[in-house]
């Protein structure tokens, strides 16, 4: 039996030595759901993305116009603050770069909002130079509603509860604004790599 | 012109510190809460505890108002220490234990 155990973990930990961030493990071929809410289910017409200011929406794509966007596909390592990682996923999106690139120069800050209420803050230097997406599909199918569909956020240098499921709105700040699991004992950072779980208040 | 150091300001003076609230709390959160009723902060709904939704494998545990699913009490334990943030819920109303109505009594 230890043999056997241990045949398994070893082969798990060559594959992780390099990516596992501390404190994490690898979940194979799963891909946990952790919901805090209602899977909000917003048919495409129904849906738009929009880009606010504190004075107002600066940009909006209805469905049609999102997915005419300039497009990337991208190959990432992801990983949970309740400590699973999920080595190369495969998703399709359009980069932060071009939804963010009118952003106004006092803007700081990105406060993420979702179908169901969801928030979460992020620094806007940190959502650039190709590091975040917006994202509609995963291994190559529809994303689905579980998983955050018709589209989320990705940041995958980041804990995943950075990447916002069923992502609506994107509002440029010029201060910070913590989200809702920021202000719930959750670091405001959350770098898996330096296991930035909680904050100290 | 009054003198107004000459008052007694009686709030300042009858305010105690926030340990004496413990006492009062742990009374509170010793009861089974199951049957407390909770006002939604949100859309003014109240229902039994027991009868919210309750999510259970996120971050932490979230309890949603059965009417408009807006979080009511978010708990969780994060590194040895409880965080309870009862913002979703506008007043919450438990039957006190029969315990303590009969010391009361007595
Ligand atoms: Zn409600």
């Amino acid at each position: 039996m230890a043999v056997l155990t241990r045949g398994f973990r070893g082969r798990s930990q060559d594959r992780g030595d390099q990516r596992l961030p501390p404190g994490q493990y690898d979940v194979g071929d799963g891909f946990p759901v952790l919901s805090a809410g209602p899977t909000p289910r917003t048919p495409p017409a129904r849906w738009d993305l929009t880009v606010h200011d504190q004075t107002g929406e600066l940009r909006r794509w209805n469905w049609e116009e999102f997915r005419a966007l300039p497009r990337e596909a991208l190959s990432v390592d992801i990983h949970c603050v309740t400590t699973w990682s999920k080595f190369d996923t495969r998703w399709e999106g359009v980069s932060l770069d071009t939804l963010l690139q009118d952003a106004p120069a006092t803007a700081r800050h990105v406060l993420a909002s979702s179908d169901g209420g969801y928030t979460t803050n992020l620094p806007l230097e940190e959502l650039t130079g190709g590091r975040a997406w917006v994202v509609d599909t995963y291994e190559g199918q529809p994303l689905a509603p579980e998983h955050g569909g018709p589209a989320r956020l990705l940041v995958p240098h980041l804990y995943l509860w950075k990447s916002a499921k069923w992502v609506r709105r994107l509002t440029l700040l010029p201060h910070d604004e913590p989200g809702f699991w920021e202000t719930f004992g959750y670091h405001n950072h959350g770098d898996p790599w330096r296991e930035e779980r909680y904050s100290g208040d | 012109m009054t003198e107004p150091t000459a008052t007694v300001d009686t709030t300042a003076a009858r305010r105690l510190d926030g340990n004496a609230a413990a006492g009062m709390l742990a009374e509170l959160f010793a009861v089974d809460v199951t049957t407390a009723r909770s006002r939604c902060a949100s859309c003014g709904t109240t229902s039994m505890l027991g009868a919210h939704h309750l999510y259970a494998d996120a971050p932490a545990l979230v309890l949603r108002c059965p009417d408009c699913t807006d979080v009511v009490l978010r708990y969780a334990v994060q590194e040895g220490r409880i965080l309870l943030d009862l913002r979703g819920a506008q007043l919450l109303t438990v039957p006190a234990p029969a315990a303590t109505d009969e010391s009361n009594g007595a």
